[in-house]
C-alpha cells in the first residue's frame, strides 16, 4: 500500500498546458475512423433487416455476386458457428455467440437494422447496388419491442433457449428475461416497519443512444499469409483484436489493430459491429476494404444504452435518517442477454449510508438492438429512480435536499449495498460545495424551479501497458495503448513530465497498436488516465533508475550512490559534490555508450481504482403555454481525487451533464407499432445543440485516491449519473409537477400542467 | 442525371416539361432526398441562371421577390426587414447560416411540406406566385399552392418565378413564431404567421393568420383574422383569436408532437405571434 498522498506543491500535474492532439484536430489533420486509404481499396456495405422480428429461410447472393465490380459477399454462413459461453470483460461478461450473431444474424433477424449480408466492391454505388440484388426470404414473426411487454406471458420469444439465470428454482421454460441479480444488506422489512414516512414509485426512462459525431468506421487489409490489419475508431483496439480473432477463427497475433483518432464513443466503441466483417470480406477479395456507417445505421444497429423501468420504496424517519430502501430494475438488453442491469442495482443506492437495502434485477431481452456500453452504464437509470425518491422526501419532510444527502451520505467506512465498504471518498464534500455555492443561494425568476442531486460510480483499473523512451536528444516518446478519448495524451506527458522534472512539450505521445505493445484492456469505465497514469509513472521511475545507473557506470561508483533531484542525477552520499551533475538529456546523448536505449516499460494490471461521488445543481424555466423546459443554469460537482488536466476534467463534467440534460427532456427510441425505429437520425433523435445549453459551471473536489501515485480517481463516467434526477428535481418546482418518466419532452410537460391545472 | 442551367423562362419550362424534371434552386431539400435515395430525377434543371428568380425588386405595389432568392440575401436587403420583418425572420430560422445561404422561398414552398417555415409568412403577408409554364405566365396566391404534403397545384413545366408581396400597410406589423422542441436545427412542430393593419386610431383594419404543421398543409385561418378585424386586439379579441386558431388545426399524432399538444401549441403560438405583430404595427 502506498501512504496517503499528501497535498503536495506540482510543478505540471494540475496545470493547463495544449493538448499534444490539439493543432492536428482543429486543422482536420488528425485521422479519424473514415481518414485512412489505401490503394485499391473497396467499399463495404452492409444489409440490414427490415423487419424487427424474422426467421432467415434462405438468402441468395448470386445476382449480386455476378455484378460487375463486385469484388465479395459473406453472410454468417462464412464464419465459424461459436458455442455459447461467457467470458469475463472488463466490467461484464460477453458471449461469443451473441458477438457473432449480432455481426452477422444468424437463422433470425432480431431487430430492425440486424445485419444479414455484407459486399465489398469497387465503389459505393455498385456496393449499394448488390445490396439491393440480395434476395433474403423472411419469415415474418411477432415482435417486442417493450421490457415490460417482454416479460408478460405470451410475448414473442427471442431465444428459444433463454432459461432465466439467478432464480431459485430454474424456470423450466425459455423467456425473454435473461438474468435476476439480488443485492442484500440488513433486514428491510424491519427498516421500513421503523420509518415515519415510505415513499414508494415507479420511474420509466427510454432508450437513449451515446450520439458519438463519428460513425463507426474501419480499414481491413487481409494477407494471403494469414495475417491482417486494422484500421479503426474504438475505445479498445486489444479488445477489438481478441473479438475479431474469435469470430473469425484466425491468431491474435497476426492481427495487427491500430486505433484511429476517435470523435467520440462514451462506451459505444466498445463492441465490434463493421471489423470482423472487413476483415473477413478483404481476405476473400483479397484488396482492402473499407466500411463506414451511415447515421441511420449507428442508430438502428450500434448500442444505444438500455429504457428500463425502476421501482424504488424508501423509508425516512421524521428527522430524515432513512431506514431502508428497495429497488426493482427491469433494463432492454435489446436483442441479446447483457444490459447494464448488475452496476445499475449496485449503483442504486450507492449514494448512501444505509443498514437496510435490497435491490433486484431483471435483464430482458426484446426486439432492439443490443445495448452497449453508455458512460456509467446503468447507474443514471436507477439513480434517476432514487434521487428522485430522496427529493420527494425531502419535499415531504420539508428539508432542504441537500441536508438529507447530507445527513445519509456515504462515507470513509460506509458498507455498499453491494458488498465492499468504502474508502475515502468524496461525497461530503461534493454536497458541502453545493450547499456553499453562489450557485444554490442565487435567486429564481417566475416559473423557474432549482433541483439537486447526487451520482456514483465505481470505476475500474485494469491491464494496461505503457512503454516510454528517451531519445537521444533528451526528449521523449510515449506510447499508450488506451485510446484517447478525452484528454489522455496530455494527461499522461505531464505525469512523466512530473516525474522526469522535464518540460511537457518535450514529451510526444502516441497511442500504440496492439502489435507495438503489450496489452491494454480498453478505454472504459474511467479507468485510463487511472491506469495508464500509474503504467507511466512507473515507466518514468525506470527511466530515472536506469539513468542513475548509467551515471554510476560513469562516474564509476555505485548505483545506491547516485540520485535524482530536481531533474538533475547526483552523485550521492560520500560521493556527493565530486562529479557534475548530469541532466537527463546528458545521459541520453551517451545511452547509446553506456549500455544501449533507456526504454521505461510498465505492464500492469492497475489495483486501487477509486469511486467519484458527483452533485449537480440545475435550474429550469418552464413555458406554461408549452410545456417546453430550458436549462437556465447548471452546476456539476465532482471529487475527481486529483485533477492532472482541470480543463480535461472539466470538459468531462460538461459533457455528461449535457448528455444527461438530453436524456432528461428530449433523447429517446421512438418505436412504431411496426417495431420500427422512427428517428434514426439526428433530426428526431433530439440531442441538445449548443444554443439549448446554458454554460455548465464546474467545481472540482479533490479527495486524493491513496492508491494511485497522484490521487486519480476515474472521472469520466460520473458526471452522467446525476443529471436526470437534478433535471426532475427542477422540473418539479419549476411546473408545480413531479414526473416519473423520461424524457420530460413539451408534450408530456404541457399534459401533466394542464391535468394538475398549472398551465 | 442530367444537370442543365437555363437562362431564360422558356428554356427552362421546356426541360421541365420533359420525364423526369425537377426543379434545383438551393438544393438543401432535393439534394438531401437525391442522397437518401427518396428522389431520383433524370434532369435536375437549376433555375438560378434565370435572372428574374435571383432579384428583389419595389415598387410601389410592393416586392417582387425570386423564387431562388436565399434567406440570408432577404436579411440583406436594406428595407425588406423594415416592411416585412416576419417574413424575413420565417425564411432565416430554416436549419442554420450554412443552409440559409441557400435555401429559397421557392424551394421551401415546393418542397411541399406542411411544416415548412417561410409558407406560413407569405401566407400572411398575402404574398402571390407567378408560375411560368409551358402556357404561359398565371398567378395564385401562397395559399393555395400546397395541396397536400408533397403535392402541389403546380403542372407539368410549371415552375414559381417570383412572390409578389403587397406594400406594407401605413401601421402594418407581421411575425413568425414556431415551436420546436430546442432552440434551432429542427422541424417546426406547430408554425405561425400572422400579419396585420391598423388604423390611425389603433383599431384593426385587416389581419391574415396563418398555421404550419397543423393540417395537411398550412392553412389560412380566415376565422383567426376576422377575430381581430374591427378590434383594438385587447384580451378578449386575441381570446378569439386562439379559440380560432385550435378550432383550424387538423393534425396528425406523430414522433413530433401529438393532436392535442399541437392544437394547444397553435393557440398559444397564434397569440404570442399576434401580439408582436401588434407591437411593430403600433410602432410605424
Ligand atoms: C440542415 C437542414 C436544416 C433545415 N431546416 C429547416 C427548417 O428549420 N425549416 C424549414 O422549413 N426547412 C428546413 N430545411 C429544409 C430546406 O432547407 C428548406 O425547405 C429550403 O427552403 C428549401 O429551399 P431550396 O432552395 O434549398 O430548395 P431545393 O432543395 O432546391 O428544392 C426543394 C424542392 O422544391 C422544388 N423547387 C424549388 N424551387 C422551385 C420553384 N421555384 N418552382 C417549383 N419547384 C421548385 C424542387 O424541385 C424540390 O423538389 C432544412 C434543411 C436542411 C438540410
Amino acid at each position: 500500500m502506498q501512504e496517503r498522498v499528501k497535498k503536495p506543491q506540482f510543478d505540471v500535474v494540475g496545470t493547463r498546458p495544449i493538448r499534444p492532439d490539439g493543432v492536428d484536430k482543429v486543422t482536420g489533420r488528425a485521422k479519424y475512423g473514415a481518414d485512412l486509404k489505401m490503394a485499391g481499396q473497396l467499399v463495404g456495405k452492409v444489409l440490414r433487416s427490415p423487419h424487427a422480428h424474422a426467421r432467415i429461410k434462405s438468402i441468395d447472393t448470386s445476382k449480386a455476386a455476378a455484378m460487375p465490380g463486385v469484388k465479395a459477399i459473406v453472410t454468417a454462413g462464412d464464419f465459424p458457428k461459436q458455442a455459447s459461453e461467457f467470458v469475463p470483460a472488463g466490467e461484464g461478461v460477453v458471449n461469443y455467440r451473441d458477438i457473432s450473431n449480432n455481426v452477422i444474424a444468424r437463422d433470425k433477424v432480431l431487430y430492425e437494422g440486424h445485419a444479414v449480408a455484407a459486399v465489398a466492391a469497387l465503389n459505393e454505388k455498385t456496393a449499394i447496388a448488390a445490396l439491393d440484388a440480395i434476395k433474403v426470404e423472411y419469415e415474418v414473426l411477432p415482435h417486442v419491442i417493450d421490457e415490460i411487454e417482454a416479460i408478460k406471458p405470451g410475448a414473442p420469444i427471442l431465444h428459444d433457449d433463454m432459461i432465466t439465470i439467478g432464480m431459485t428454482p430454474p424456470p423450466t421454460k425459455a423467456s425473454n428475461i435473461a438474468k435476476r441479480v439480488e443485492f442484500n444488506l440488513g433486514d428491510t422489512a424491519k427498516g421500513f416497519a421503523e420509518a415515519d414516512l415510505i415513499v414508494e414509485r415507479e420511474f420509466k426512462t427510454k432508450a437513449v443512444h451515446q450520439g458519438y459525431i463519428e460513425p463507426h468506421a474501419c480499414l481491413a487489409s487481409s494477407s494471403e499469409d494469414g495475417s491482417a490489419e486494422l484500421w479503426v475508431t474504438t475505445q479498445g483496439h486489444w479488445v477489438v483484436r481478441a473479438y475479431c480473432a474469435k469470430l473469425l477463427n484466425w491468431d491474435i497475433g497476426k492481427i495487427r489493430v491500430t486505433s484511429s483518432e476517435i470523435g467520440g464513443g462514451f462506451g459505444g466503441k466498445t463492441v465490434v459491429y463493421l471489423e470482423p466483417l472487413a476483415l473477413l470480406l478483404s481476405k476473400k477479395s483479397r484488396r482492402p476494404v473499407k466500411m463506414v456507417m451511415s447515421r441511420e445505421e449507428v442508430f438502428k444497429a450500434s448500442g444505444p444504452t438500455s429504457g428500463g423501468t425502476v421501482k424504488v420504496k424508501m423509508g425516512v424517519k421524521k428527522d430524515g435518517r432513512i431506514t431502508a430502501a428497495e429497488g426493482e430494475i427491469t433494463l432492454q438488453a435489446g436483442a441479446f442477454q447483457g444490459s447494464p442491469v448488475q452496476p445499475a442495482c449496485m449503483c442504486a443506492f450507492a449514494n448512501y449510508d444505509l443498514e437496510n437495502v435490497k435491490v433486484t434485477g431483471y435483464d430482458v431481452v426484446s426486439n432492439r438492438p443490443k445495448v452497449a456500453a453508455y458512460r456509467a452504464p446503468g447507474g443514471p437509470i436507477s439513480t434517476y429512480g432514487v434521487e428522485s425518491v430522496v427529493d420527494e422526501i425531502a419535499e415531504k419532510l420539508g428539508m432542504c435536499p441537500i441536508e438529507l444527502r447530507l445527513k445519509n451520505a456515504a462515507k470513509e467506512g460506509t458498507r455498499a449495498a453491494y458488498g465492499p465498504k468504502f474508502g475515502p471518498v468524496g461525497l461530503v464534500e461534493c454536497l458541502e460545495a453545493a450547499k456553499d455555492s453562489d450557485h444554490w443561494k442565487a435567486p429564481l425568476g417566475p416559473n423557474q424551479g432549482r433541483g439537486v442531486a447526487a451520482g456514483f460510480w465505481f470505476n475500474i483499473g485494469g491491464e494496461t501497458t505503457v512503454s516510454l523512451q528517451l531519445n537521444e536528444d533528451g526528449t521523449l516518446t510515449l506510447m499508450a495503448g488506451t485510446p484517447d478519448i478525452g484528454g489522455l495524451r496530455a494527461s499522461l506527458c505531464m505525469m512523466a513530465a512530473e516525474e522526469l522534472k522535464v518540460d511537457v512539450s518535450k514529451i510526444r505521445p502516441i497511442i500504440a497498436d496492439t502489435s507495438s505493445l503489450g496489452y491494454n484492456f480498453l478505454t472504459g469505465g474511467s479507468r485510463s488516465t487511472f491506469s495508464s497514469g500509474m503504467a507511466t509513472v512507473e515507466a518514468a521511475r525506470s527511466i530515472v533508475k536506469q539513468a542513475c545507473g548509467r551515471a554510476a557506470k560513469l562516474w564509476d561508483i555505485p548505483e545506491e550512490a547516485v540520485t535524482f533531484e530536481d531533474g538533475m542525477i547526483r552523485p550521492a552520499g560520500e560521493n556527493a559534490g565530486k562529479h557534475k551533475p548530469m541532466h537527463l538529456s546528458d545521459i541520453a546523448k551517451v545511452a547509446g555508450k553506456t549500455g544501449g536505449a533507456i526504454v521505461g516499460y510498465a505492464a500492469i494490471s492497475a489495483q486501487g481504482a477509486a469511486p467519484s461521488f458527483g452533485v449537480h445543481i440545475a435550474d429550469t424555466e418552464v413555458d406554461p403555454g408549452t410545456g417546453k423546459v430550458t436549462v437556465t443554469r447548471y452546476t456539476a460537482i465532482q471529487d475527481a481525487g486529483k485533477a492532472i488536466h482541470p480543463a480535461y476534467v472539466e470538459g468531462q463534467y460538461q459533457g455528461g451533464a449535457v448528455q444527461g440534460i438530453g436524456w432528461a427532456l428530449n433523447e429517446e427510441y421512438i418505436y412504431g407499432a411496426d417495431g420500427k425505429l422512427q428517428n434514426a437520425g439526428f433530426l428526431d433523435y433530439r440531442i441538445p445543440v449548443a444554443s439549448d445549453l446554458p454554460m455548465i459551471d464546474t467545481v472540482i473536489i479533490e479527495v486524493p485516491n491513496p492508491r494511485h501515485p497522484y490521487g486519480v480517481r476515474g472521472i469520466g463516467e460520473t458526471p452522467i449519473v446525476p443529471p436526470m434526477a437534478a433535471i426532475g428535481a427542477s422540473v418539479r418546482r419549476s411546473s408545480g409537477v413531479r414526473f416519473f418518466e423520461l424524457p420530460m419532452s413539451p408534450p408530456k410537460v404541457l399534459k401533466a400542467m394542464k391535468a394538475a391545472g398549472k398551465a | 442525371m442530367r444537370y442543365e442551367k437555363p437562362t431564360t423562362v422558356e428554356a427552362a419550362t421546356a426541360l421541365l416539361a420533359g420525364q423526369g424534371a425537377r426543379v434545383l434552386a438551393g438544393g438543401t431539400d432535393l439534394l438531401v432526398q437525391m442522397k437518401a435515395r427518396v428522389l431520383n430525377p433524370d434532369v435536375v434543371v437549376d433555375i438560378k441562371g434565370i435572372e428574374a428568380t435571383r432579384e428583389i425588386t419595389k415598387d410601389a405595389s410592393g416586392y417582387t421577390i425570386g423564387a431562388a432568392v436565399t434567406g440570408a440575401e432577404l436579411k440583406e436587403h436594406p428595407t425588406l426587414s423594415k416592411d416585412w420583418p416576419g417574413l424575413v425572420e420565417a425564411a432565416n430560422l430554416i436549419g442554420s447560416t450554412q443552409v440559409q445561404g441557400r435555401a429559397s422561398l421557392g424551394g421551401n414552398l415546393c418542397n411541399g411540406s406542411p411544416a415548412a417555415d417561410s409558407v406560413p409568412g407569405l401566407i400572411a403577408a398575402g404574398a402571390v406566385a407567378t408560375i411560368v409554364g409551358p402556357k404561359g405566365t398565371r398567378t395564385l396566391p401562397v395559399e393555395d399552392i400546397m395541396l397536400a404534403p408533397r403535392k402541389l397545384a403546380l403542372t407539368a413545366g410549371e415552375f414559381i418565378v417570383s412572390f409578389k408581396i403587397p406594400a406594407r400597410p401605413k401601421h402594418g406589423g407581421d411575425a413568425y413564431l414556431r415551436f420546436i422542441p430546442r432552440t434551432e436545427m429542427d422541424i417546426a412542430v406547430v408554425g405561425c404567421g400572422v400579419a396585420l393593419a391598423l388604423d390611425d386610431s389603433g383599431t384593426c383594419t385587416a389581419a391574415r393568420v396563418s398555421l404550419g404543421a397543423v393540417a395537411a398543409r398550412p392553412l389560412l385561418v380566415e376565422d383567426a383574422g376576422k377575430a381581430l378585424v374591427g378590434t383594438k386586439v385587447d384580451d378578449a379579441a386575441l381570446a378569439k383569436l386562439e379559440a380560432a386558431a385550435r378550432a383550424a388545426c387538423k393534425p396528425i399524432d406523430d414522433k413530433r408532437g401529438t393532436v392535442e399538444f399541437r392544437v394547444d401549441v397553435a393557440g398559444t403560438l397564434t397569440v404570442r405571434t399576434a401580439k408582436i405583430a401588434l407591437e411593430r404595427a403600433r410602432k410605424v
